[in-house]
């Protein structure tokens, strides 16, 4: 039999509701991964296996009790990023400012995977409040690259995508802004997936940029994120831009495009996304997947979004301005680091040498931009202009669907790049999220599927599939498709390459 | 040219709440102007007759009944305050010297 911690959740969850596996054995067995491997990785800030035993236990009594599971995923275990709030459990959102901070509410994601049965093994490493793409700008340390661990896995849920490359977990919670669920994916050789905006509830989602930030599953392979999906999604009257529909049937559509018939889809190659910039064996991986995708009957077409080449820059104006609006709540007054509170300073003193204590380089940078391009005087020739290019970029989405049932790009222009090769150089950084921004601007559905292994570095690349909002459907019928072809293209899974830890 | 100065960015700091340190105003000043030069690309294609987004959902307002709900207690909504006081969060003083 397959190791416990290789195999897929769907594998495990018929095993454990079959009575074949006890969740606490597979429980037991992450948790003996984690303690195994994870001082290389660093992909945990905090493991709760007192918790996560907890949940597996209630799965077996109720499995030998013959009552029915609470949800598909019963007993499966989870790495959640630590941006969502957990009751009674630390979230610090890898920032000094929370740190020890025990939040007295549950985010609604973990709501929902609590009932879910879903088992919670701990919170995963990330860019302070979700700001990178690396996971160094973590105060606790970054996590690294299960592939080659100096390097990145990718930002700002490296901690998340690590997990599930170093077998710490089958599934992961991630939440993506501009790209943190989809490009640490296509750097670890995992499956990401951005839901449409407004899909899944923001409450007690540490906010970041609020029309941007949008939790979604990561997992080992297309249909585990799919089960996951649908667990997590849905209207919540507690996050007012919560989109009151059905969530799309995505686990129908993962089981549809394992059927590897795409005789009828339309896929568009975005044209603006290979080229100059883009690694050679990156724009490879993508030729071959396109290729692959045609085999499995779809239609290809190129696609032109001249607009996309502007999303970069807008975001970096959309992003820090909603982020230093949002994080004027860390104020040092009712949760949080305070310092210099000696009875001579004022509350403004107080607040101002706290946050300059609390929050790390990115974090002050963006506050800094954001609190420049919200300013009279500059607001029309930044946030103005940024806000117009975001119509520009929903008006290249809605002709291309006109033509197109999906849209692909390679998730990131390179493969995982070193730690510390980026990190004095912001601009460089923000690059890895070229090919992501555009479906968060927009608000649309993307995910990012491995398409092998770059042949000039061996490091694991990403296809990212966009669709429609409230599509979410197509991508994961074209993904599973895709997958399963890839697979028997190469007789292996990409993860079965991945070097022993 | 320069797009920010270091005058600039100190005043931002302030403005923001940030006491940040001399040697970071040396560095955020050559950072934050590369990043708002690259930004500023964005002027290029934002002409007048394009309207600004400000989501991507059409948002509409959300109402509820007003019923009373349960919420977090006392103790809950003090438990990650930095200090506490009889019940209610202990700020330092409001005025500094100069008000």
């Amino acid at each position: 039999m397959t190791e416990v911690t290789r195999m897929t959740a769907a594998e495990l969850a018929a095993k454990i509701h079959a009575g074949e596996l006890s969740a606490v054995e597979v429980t037991q067995a992450h948790l003996d991964r984690i303690a195994k491997v994870d001082d290389q990785v660093r992909a945990f800030l905090h493991v709760d296996a007192e918790g996560a035993l907890e949940t597996a236990r209630k799965v077996d009594e109720d499995i030998a009790a013959g009552r029915p599971p609470a949800s598909p995923l019963a007993g499966v275990p989870l790495a959640l990023k630590d941006v969502l709030t957990t009751k009674g459990v630390p979230t610090t959102c890898g920032s000094k400012t929370l740190e020890g901070w025990i939040p007295p509410y549950d985010s609604t994601v973990r709501r929902k995977l609590r009932e879910a049965d879903v088992v919670v093994l701990g919170k995963t490493n990330m860019d302070e409040f979700a700001m990178g793409s690396s996971t160094e700008n973590s105060a606790f340390g970054p996590t690294h690259n299960p592939w080659d661990t100096t390097r990145v896995p990718g930002g700002s849920g490296g901690g998340s995508a690590a997990s599930l490359a170093a077998f710490e977990a089958p599934l992961a919670i991630g939440t993506d802004t501009g790209g943190s669920i989809r490009q640490p994916a296509a750097v670890t050789g995992t499956v990401g997936v951005k839901p449409t905006y407004g899909s899944v509830s923001r409450y007690g989602l540490v906010a970041f940029s609020s029309s941007l930030d949008q939790a979604g599953p990561c997992a080992r392979t297309v249909l585990d994120a799919a089960l996951l999906h649908e667990i997590i999604a849905g209207h919540d009257p507690l996050d007012s831009t919560s989109i009151d529909a059905p969530v799309p049937p995505v686990v129908a559509a993962a089981k549809q495009g394992l059927d590897g018939d795409l005789s009828g889809v339309r896929v568009g190659v975005v044209k603006e996304f290979q080229g100059e910039g883009y690694q050679p064996g990156v724009l490879r991986s993508f030729e071959a997947a396109v290729q692959q995708l045609r085999d499995l009957g779809a239609e290809i077409v190129e696609v032109s979004c001249p607009h996309f080449v502007y999303a970069l820059p807008a975001y970096y104006l959309i992003n820090p301005s909603e982020c230093s609006s949002n994080l004027a709540r860390f104020d040092a007054m009712r949760y949080g680091l305070r310092v210099g509170d000696d009875g001579t300073r004022s509350a403004e003193e107080v607040m101002a040498l706290s946050r300059e204590a609390g929050f790390g380089a990115e974090v002050k940078r963006r506050i800094m931009i954001g609190t420049y391009a919200l300013s009279a005087g500059y607001y029309d020739a930044y946030y103005g202009s940024a806000q117009k290019v975001r119509t520009l970029i929903i008006r290249d989405f809605e002709s291309a669907y006109e033509k197109v049932d999906v849209l692909v790009s390679p998730t990131t222009p390179t493969t995982a790049f070193k730690l510390g090769e980026r990190v004095d150089d912001p601009m460089a950084m923000y690059r890895a999220d070229l090919c992501t921004i555009p479906a968060n601007l927009a608000g649309n559905a993307a995910l990012s599927v491995p398409s092998g292994l770059s042949d000039d570095d061996g490091l694991p690349v990403g296809l990212q599939v966009m669709a429609p909002a409230l599509a979410d459907d197509r991508m994961y019928r074209v993904a599973a498709a895709y997958e399963k072809a890839r697979d028997a293209a190469t007789g292996r899974g990409v993860l079965d390459q991945i070097p022993e830890l | 040219m320069s797009t920010i100065s270091r005058d600039e960015v100190a005043h931002l700091a302030k403005l923001a709440r940030l006491a940040v340190t001399e040697e970071e105003l040396d560095l955020f000043a050559g950072q934050l102007d590369v990043i708002l030069d690259a930004v500023a690309k964005v002027s290029e294609v934002a002409t007048d007759d394009v309207p600004p987004t400000s989501h991507a959902v059409p948002l509409t307002n959300v109402f509820r009944e007003d019923e009373v709900r349960p919420g977090l207690t006392q103790d809950e909504a003090l438990s990650g305050a930095p200090a506490a006081e009889d019940g209610r969060f202990r700020v330092p003083r409001i005025l500094g010297e100069e008000q």
